[in-house]
């Protein structure tokens, strides 16, 4: 079964759910606070004459339902950047402070790094991994515009993600967390992008089984690698844009067994619902319940999955 | 992608440090942007400065040993290994705000056409060469990118993407 059917059992108020995945999603934008205030880009919006509308749970967001981000002064200078609402929500989700060293393992084009580097106040160091050179030129162009100094990008298959370029020892994986060395990590993983069906329309029609199970296996590997590249006591993020268990639940599930790692509470302002434990059949690790599953007819945003895990060891 | 592509080299503190006689060292290029824009060297304390290929100089926040060799370390930042220096539109975006010389303050119409990439014929006594344009955006003096002043005439350097015909 295909989407959207295939999640009757698990979403709740259905038909909701579906005509919400109908409706075409207006643009969003978040502050980019390195380079101005959210009172600097309330006035310079209202000079442009462009329309805004606040977003409840998070005061750097406004949606313009007239205008697409792209031609107008606080976007020239960087003042701003095209983000989703739903997008903004895993780097807030990490949280991490001034002066850390983070992981971003999937960053392309670059929204959710620029924010991490926004949050830390473009102190510290945000490590912006991608394995595909389109896309990091893309991540190049948004990290310039934003003004952000203290993102270093790395070309490379994030499930092999060297530690060496910056000083830390290459993992030893004879050593329980060898040269694990970042105090946070986001992974943002490819996924099969459901969630992204009121932007791209075509989304459901290019699903397929074969791809889910692909991709789930790709996102496992990467999920194991930030955890172990993450030292004792960090966080890990792991969001993917999709509905399908078997990119979210499963994943973890499998990263449970496999690493060192705990799911962990958080809060998020936005309604949603626990992590599904059991799908098809198959029953989760109990704690993925503290995974959070965003639907689009929930905060009329896209759809969204976030978990948030503490390495132990 | 050669591997000297990809290569940031740290750039060495002052002269006596150098051992390749073409790189910045990093007290030259505080002196650059304090003799030519008034910015005060200390606007960078936090910051390293690294080289990749000829000329081309990066701002980066943090400390990795040199060599280092990935796609991108921080923001490109000045352009230095040529006879007149020239800082990028991000670097002067970003810490244009401190320049105190050298710098242009344009009209709305003005800083529309500058930033679609047009020259234009303006008055200015200063100094030529490259200057840090500026416009008025939520109630501050807020720097656009670089200009090149020679001739009567300020030649927008707005790198081709870049360039917007901005809705006002």
């Amino acid at each position: 079964m295909e989407p959207p059917e295939r999640y009757r059992a698990i979403v709740d108020d259905f038909a909701a759910f579906r005509a919400a995945c109908e409706r075409p999603l207006p643009s969003a934008v978040r502050v980019n606070t390195i380079t101005a205030t959210v009172a600097d880009v309330r006035a310079a919006l209202e000079a442009a004459g462009v329309a805004y509308e606040p977003v409840d749970w998070h005061e750097e967001l406004f949606v313009l339902p007239d205008d697409s981000p792209g031609a107008n002064w606080p976007y020239f200078h960087g003042w701003i950047h095209g983000q989703e609402e739903v997008s903004a929500v895993p780097a807030a989700v990490l949280a991490p402070e001034p002066g850390e060293r983070v992981w971003d393992a999937c960053a392309a084009p670059g929204s959710k790094a620029t924010q991490l580097a926004a949050l830390m106040d473009d102190r510290g160091e945000v490590v912006a991994t991608d394995n595909n050179l389109g896309r990091i030129s893309a991540l190049r162009t948004n990290t310039e515009r934003l003004g952000t100094t203290n993102i270093a990008v790395t070309h490379e298959d994030a499930r092999n993600h060297s530690l060496k370029p910056f000083g830390g020892a290459e993992y030893d994986r004879a050593l329980p967390f060898g040269g694990a060395e970042y105090d946070r990590a986001l992974v943002d993983v490819p996924c099969s992008c459901e969630g992204t069906i009121r932007k791209n329309p075509d989304a459901f029609d290019e699903w397929s089984m074969s791809h889910v199970r692909g991709i789930s296996g790709v996102q496992k590997d990467i999920l194991e690698r930030a955890v172990q590249a993450t030292k004792a006591g960090g966080s890990v993020v792991y969001s993917t844009c999709t509905f399908a268990p078997e990119e979210n639940e499963a994943v973890l599930d499998h990263v449970l067994d496999s690493e060192d790692c705990e799911l962990v509470e958080f809060d998020l302002p936005l309604d949603h619902r626990g992590g599904v434990t059991e799908w098809q059949g198959e029953e989760f690790d109990p704690s993925v319940r503290l995974a959070k599953r965003i639907y689009p007819h929930f905060n009329d945003t896209g759809g969204f999955f976030c978990a948030k895990l503490e390495v132990t060891g | 992608m050669s591997n000297d592509s990809t290569k940031f080299t740290r750039l060495p503190a002052t002269d006596a440090d150098r051992d390749e006689p073409e790189r910045a060292t990093r007290e030259e290029v505080l002196d650059f942007w304090a003799d030519r824009f008034g910015v005060p060297p200390e606007t960078f304390d936090e910051h390293t400065f690294w080289e990749r290929g000829k000329g081309k100089l990066w701002v980066y926040r943090g400390e990795p040993p040199s060599p280092v060799d990935v796609e991108a370390l921080g923001m490109t930042f000045l352009r230095t290994r040529q006879e007149h220096w020239k800082p990028t539109l991000e670097a002067v975006q970003r810490f244009g705000e401190h320049a105190t010389e050298c710098v242009i303050h344009l009209s709305e119409g003005e800083a529309e056409a500058f930033v679609a990439g047009y020259d234009q014929e303006l008055d200015w006594d200063g100094d030529w060469g490259y200057l840090v344009v500026t416009h008025e955006l939520a109630g501050r003096r807020e720097p656009i990118g670089v200009g090149l002043y020679v001739y009567g005439e300020l030649r927008s350097q707005v790198p081709k993407g870049r360039r917007r015909e901005l809705d006002t």
